[in-house]
């Protein structure tokens, strides 16, 4: 789990540093300082088991098992990349690790989720499907409606809140008249509990107990994970909606140092285990940017492939 | 083949095709014991069950984002929208999700869904549910538009959507669910983007869908008391829509009437008529016309909306225009 966090943020900083340098055009939404969630959560889960992500799912899609150097690639744009040039940060797909996409609508990829449930459910194929969805994407109409359909049907649904506090620039305390947004879960029937989102172990365990609910057939859960995004929300992004007080509170509060620090207490890791591991993470990352970088650009003759199967 | 309604068409794809795959399931609002608000649906659910009849909640956008989800893992689900005015809630999951899902993500996956949903007015519902919206979606790449005009080509039509791997709208009308027509009792497949011509005539062409076939037809044959000859081509599917069967029948006759009955700016005769134009201008003797609903709601009222519908008697007159003005 460390070092598939310490991945996740080499690569989006990596990402980050590309798409500045114009390697990388349109845009890019990382999750720095959000590894521990989807790291905890595919912890728990079983590999058949689905996601559907958001437009900040470069980390999701790496900790449901995708390969870091298509990841990259299509970050890229490259024919290698996940969707061949098409996607983007925010339009990629891996179906055979059942990560089911990434998604350029806030919300809309809620009611996927839990129609994915529903197949599931139907095929009576005991998997659970994540839903992932931000702060502000919880009050997009789709989660409402979704999360009550989920609730009378009792689909095999996890909803991930990942609550770090804005949306874009807006505070979620100025977006919601409720505190947390785990309290809309009782509005729908559906069980809901807050997370610290930046405790790894705390996210392994809620994940467990909803999917747990999920496969006995008791339906949904909400998930609030609070969090805290220590990169901008995009590359135009000058945060002058938080301030720098703040941002320190929450770097403090690191999922990844905190993390480290919990398994040195118990002896668990040391500087070199450490080492290596950032080491070996690092290595991933710079052969996905090589590889994204060699990876032929796409040829514009094939733009209308696969429009229809 | 006997005689059956439209709608009864429409119920026999769907049991016929539930039968024959257990993956497919009809969804929507109050379509279960109620069988939907035309009864399109009634009886299904004694054969099938709650499962695979599935009522859901009022949600249209989130309903048919749970249908696509449902479909991107294998399932074949057909969604009823109860009236096609609904789809402007649902558009943000057809037109950013299901028709892009495959081409975005890299053919990794196929989108099997069926959006049915009634359009058209004729019976006085008025602005928010007497639309014919199906036009706007033309322009929705990676999605497809079945609209039938016979109850034949409703049961085929509707047959073969489903057995597609690729999220079809299927538009069925209001006035034409108690029309009866001949249908064949077992499996019936049409193709899509053939159109049928429905009638030869070598005066005039004129292309309609849906209800407007129907009314083309009847046109027709008051024409032909007048001794106008007019070929009436239905189209079967918009997307893909058969330019070729329109433009070898306008290419014979010199004149094409489009008839639709959504409202006219960027319709399918500003498409069509175009499409037709650019290839056989020179064959034409007059330009092509158009002949829709006026950019206006459609009003309650029913000689209001008699006054700015489509119909069989203002086909006439347009095709009698045409005739003289070249
Ligand atoms: C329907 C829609 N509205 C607005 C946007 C623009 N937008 C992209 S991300 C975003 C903020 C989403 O906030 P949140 O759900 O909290 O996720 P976060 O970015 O914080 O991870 C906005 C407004 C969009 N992509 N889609
Ligand atoms: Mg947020």
């Amino acid at each position: 789990m460390y070092r598939d966090m310490l991945l996740l943020r080499f690569f989006e900083e990596r990402a980050l540093r590309v798409f500045l340098e114009g390697a990388v055009v349109g845009t890019c939404h990382a999750g720095i300082g959000q590894e521990a969630i989807p790291v905890g959560i595919f912890s728990v889960l079983r590999p058949d088991d689905y996601a559907v992500s958001t437009h900040r799912g470069h980390g999701h899609m790496l900790a449901k098992g995708a390969d870091p150097r298509r990841v990259m690639a299509e970050l890229f744009g490259r024919r290698d990349g996940y969707a061949g040039g098409r996607g983007g940060s925010q339009h990629m797909a891996c179906f055979e690790v059942g990560f089911l996409g990434s998604n350029g609508i806030t919300g809309g990829g809620i009611p996927i989720a839990t129609g994915a449930a529903l197949a599931c459910k139907m095929k009576r194929n005991g998997r659970v499907v994540v839903s992932f969805l931000g702060d502000g994407a919880s009050n997009q109409g789709t989660f409402h409606e979704s999360l009550n359909m989920a609730a009378i049907w009792k689909l095999p649904v996890i909803y991930a809140c990942e609550n770090n506090l804005y949306a874009m620039s807006s505070p979620w305390s100025e977006m919601a008249a409720v505190k947390d947004v785990a309290e809309r879960g009782a509005a729908y029937g559906i069980p809901a509990e807050v997370v610290d989102g930046n405790d790894v172990l705390a996210v392994r365990e809620s994940t467990a107990r909803a999917a747990a609910r999920a496969r006995s057939g008791e339906g949904p859960t909400l998930i609030e994970f609070k969090t805290y995004r220590f990169c901008g929300h995009s590359r135009s992004d000058t945060m002058p909606y938080r301030t720098r007080e703040e941002e320190a509170e929450w770097l403090i509060r690191c999922p990844i140092l905190r993390f480290s620090e919990r398994l040195r207490s118990l002896g668990i890791l040391d500087d070199s285990s450490e080492a290596k591991l950032r080491s070996d993470a690092m290595r991933i990352v710079a052969d996905a940017e090589e590889f994204a970088r060699n990876s032929p650009e796409p040829d514009p003759e094939s733009v209308a492939e696969g429009l229809f199967a | 083949m006997r005689e059956i309604t439209y709608a009864r068409a429409i119920r026999e794809a769907l049991a016929q095709e539930m039968r024959r795959d257990p993956n497919v399931f009809c969804m929507g609002e109050d379509i279960a014991l109620y069988g939907g608000a035309f009864k399109v649906t009634e009886g299904l659910l004694d054969e099938f069950g709650p499962e695979r009849v599935r009522n859901t909640p009022i949600s249209e956008g989130s309903i048919t984002g749970v249908a696509t989800g449902a479909a991107m893992l294998g399932m074949r689900p057909v969604l009823e929208l109860m009236f096609c005015d609904f789809l402007a809630l649902a558009a943000d999951q057809i037109l950013n999700h299901a028709a892009k899902f495959r081409h975005v993500y890299g053919q990794q996956v196929r989108v099997p869904l069926t959006i049915r949903t009634p359009s058209g007015g004729g019976r006085g519902y008025g602005p928010t549910h007497s639309q014919s919206l199906e036009t706007w979606f033309m322009r929705v790449p990676g999605l497809k538009i079945a609209c039938p005009a016979s109850s034949a080509d409703a049961k085929g039509l509707l047959t073969t959507a489903i057995r597609d791997d690729n999220p079809v709208l299927f538009i069925e009308n209001k006035m034409l669910y108690s029309l009866k027509g001949d249908v064949p009792e077992g499996e019936h497949l049409v193709p899509f983007g053939k159109a049928a011509i429905l009638r030869r005539g070598d005066d005039l062409t004129i292309a309609a869908y849906s209800r407007m076939s129907v009314e083309s037809l009847k046109a027709a044959s008051i024409l032909a008391g007048e001794g106008i000859s007019a070929e009436v081509i239905d189209l079967r599917t918009l997307c893909p829509l058969d330019v070729d069967t329109v433009v070898a029948s306008a290419q014979r006759t010199g004149r094409l009437l489009i008839v639709e009955e959504g409202t006219i700016t960027c319709g399918l005769g500003a498409e069509l008529g175009f499409r037709v134009f650019e290839r056989i201008w020179d064959y034409l003797e007059c330009p092509p016309r158009r002949l829709a609903c006026p950019d206006v709601p459609i009003p309650c009222n029913t000689k209001l909306e008699a006054a700015i519908l489509p119909s069989a008697v203002k086909i006439v007159d347009e095709a009698r225009a045409m005739m003289e003005a070249g």
